[in-house]
């Protein structure tokens, strides 16, 4: 109890640490809302005369909840790279030589960047509504698709964390935090349907849990059914979580400064 | 630290390292780079764990309960482990709030720590714009918040300008003023001879000398004695009236043909002799200098190769 309780204590001192310095770069947060939004708009005003998906009369309401995903997931990658540039840095070392809870570094740091992408989030929902998605759900299920997108980025901040703290930089950091995910957003139902795939890409695109949380996510956020996918992800996020919070934790305890 | 070892892949870091710092003192670990010093470091303050050896801070093992070891250790790594985005205040207390000391205590701290360490007028900016000077200054500081009874400084001055590095080295004296048991390294024999009252020598994981600067100094034999006397011609003769009061070869100076070097035992009264046996060989005598071996004589002397020869750690 009394180690659970320094736990929480010291991962929202470390949490604190992060989410006190975003208004000091409002740059970084203007671009980060901006590249999503600039997506948002890109697709929809490129593809969105072309493509047309059958049951949804507008490509619209298919493709951006697609995006929210894929922007959401992409944000995870600040976890990697905040923690290559801790561990880089020796702020690493000088943490380990404290007497803190080992796991506090990596909970604070995700859920800093957490807040972080819950902000760019809810500014692209916001846009996205001017440019006239709508919830033809009710309002709980747009609740529960929102919720199940950031649970999966926040897994997926946990396998960042496992990438910031293997590789030896920031640089290498910033590639191998991103280069993933670009097959994990296109391979996947996010912005087409996979039954137009080659037959083994189509395979790949179902297995894909990104498929699975958006899937989920578009059916709660359309008010249709959403079958076993809104379980399925939620199982996906959770055993993510379990499985790198301790692949994390481990890398943690032994890092060190080259 | 007894008969430590630590291997990476098939390099010996470690080699079976013996180091004992008695509570209150201030030694030097000095070492070229790759020689093992950060590897201590490191396994002194729980960052690795030995191969083989015991380790102990405090009477504590740091493999057994790293914990307690944390509680009693500040650690300033070779880079300034500071968050830039943060306040040099912020910095502070948010190190004090990661050593449980509490939001109060650790503000407090802070404000004495900013004090001490000069920083007291940047204390609220944010870090990115410090020089490297102040941000040293409150790595220190940072690693000075809990109170250590054992602080660890690697490699404190490196990096440093010339003017930084003596200020450095004032904050570095005050704290061994204070008590605070100081294991420090470096590769600078100058900062080990000047703040350290024994020093340690490392070479390829093993410690090679152990002892007071001057106790170092004199294994090399003693002192230098140069000599320039006033006509080229008379120096083979000086030379060789000077050999039977030296303690080795006296040389001679190659640039100079009016000048020779003569090893002597530092401290016994040898040099009025040999100004008074030049004199009576009718040896105009233009200058006697006496030089103290530098540590990196006495390196030169213990190892065999120059200090900084190396790379990599």
């Amino acid at each position: 109890m009394e180690r659970l309780r320094w736990t929480l204590h010291d991962s929202w001192v470390e949490a604190e640490r992060h989410l006190r310095v975003i208004p000091r770069n409002v740059e970084l947060l203007i671009f980060a809302t901006i590249q999503p939004i600039m997506f948002l708009a890109l697709f929809a005003y490129v593809f969105g005369g072309s493509i047309s998906i059958p049951g949804f009369a507008d490509y619209d309401q298919f493709l951006m909840p697609g995006i929210f995903s894929q922007s959401l997931v992409f944000g995870s990658a600040f976890t990697s790279i905040g923690l290559a540039e801790d561990l880089s840095k020796g702020l690493v070392d000088r943490l380990r030589s404290l007497p803190m809870s080992r796991s506090a570094v990596i909970i604070g740091r995700t859920i800093s960047d957490l807040v972080r992408n819950l902000f760019t989030f809810v500014v692209m929902l916001v846009v996205a509504l001017l440019l006239g998605f709508r919830f033809e759900g009710s309002i709980l299920d747009a609740v529960a698709a929102t919720g199940l997108l950031v649970l999966f980025s926040y897994a997926l901040s946990w396998v960042q964390a496992v990438i910031g703290l293997a590789v030896s930089s920031v640089e290498a950091a910033n590639s191998a935090g991103f280069i993933w995910m670009f097959p994990l957003t296109f391979v996947s139902s996010a912005f087409v349907d996979p039954s137009t795939m080659p037959g083994w890409l189509e395979a790949v695109a179902d297995a894909n849990p990104f498929t699975v949380v958006t899937n989920a996510a578009r059916a709660l956020y359309n008010g249709l059914p959403v079958g076993n996918d809104a379980w399925l992800s939620l199982f996906w996020s959770v055993g993510l979580i379990i499985v790198f919070s301790t692949l994390a934790t481990r890398r943690f305890s032994r890092s060190t400064s080259a | 630290m007894h008969g430590v070892e630590k291997r990476f892949g098939e390099t010996r870091a470690l080699d079976g390292v013996d180091l004992t710092v008695p509570r209150g003192a201030v030694y030097g670990l000095l070492g070229p780079n790759g020689a093992g010093k950060t590897t201590s470091v490191k396994v002194l303050t729980t960052l690795i764990r030995p191969d083989a050896g015991a380790a102990r801070i405090d009477g504590i093992d740091v493999v057994a309960d790293p914990d307690a070891v944390r509680h009693r250790i500040g650690l300033t790594g070779q880079y300034a482990a500071v968050d830039e985005r943060l306040t040099a205040r912020e910095n502070l207390i948010y190190v004090g709030r990661l050593f449980h000391l509490g939001a109060t205590e650790s503000k407090a701290r802070a404000r004495e720590l900013l004090e001490r360490f000069d920083l007291t007028d940047a204390g609220d900016r944010v870090v990115k714009g410090f020089s490297g000077g102040m941000r040293r200054r409150l790595d220190i500081a940072m690693s000075l918040i809990a109170r250590p009874s054992v602080l660890f400084l690697d490699e404190p001055t490196t990096g440093l300008d010339p003017r930084s590095r003596l200020a450095m080295w004032d904050v570095i004296a005050d704290l061994a003023a204070d008590g605070t048991t100081v294991l420090l390294t470096t590769q600078y024999l100058e900062e080990a001879d000047r703040l350290a009252e024994r020093i340690v020598v490392i070479d390829h994981g093993h410690v090679i000398a152990e002892g007071t600067p001057d106790e170092l100094k004199a294994r090399t034999g003693g002192a230098l004695l140069n000599v320039s006397i006033a006509r080229a011609e008379n120096r083979e003769r000086a030379m060789s009236v000077l050999t039977p009061l030296c303690s080795g070869r006296v040389e001679p100076v190659t640039d100079d043909d009016r000048s020779f070097v003569a090893p002597i035992v530092a401290g016994d009264r040898v040099v009025p002799g040999v100004i008074r046996a030049l004199d009576e060989a009718g040896i105009d005598v233009l200058d006697v200098a006496v030089r103290r071996p530098s540590l990196d004589d006495v390196f030169l002397a213990l190892t065999g190769h120059i200090a900084t020869e190396e790379e990599g750690e």
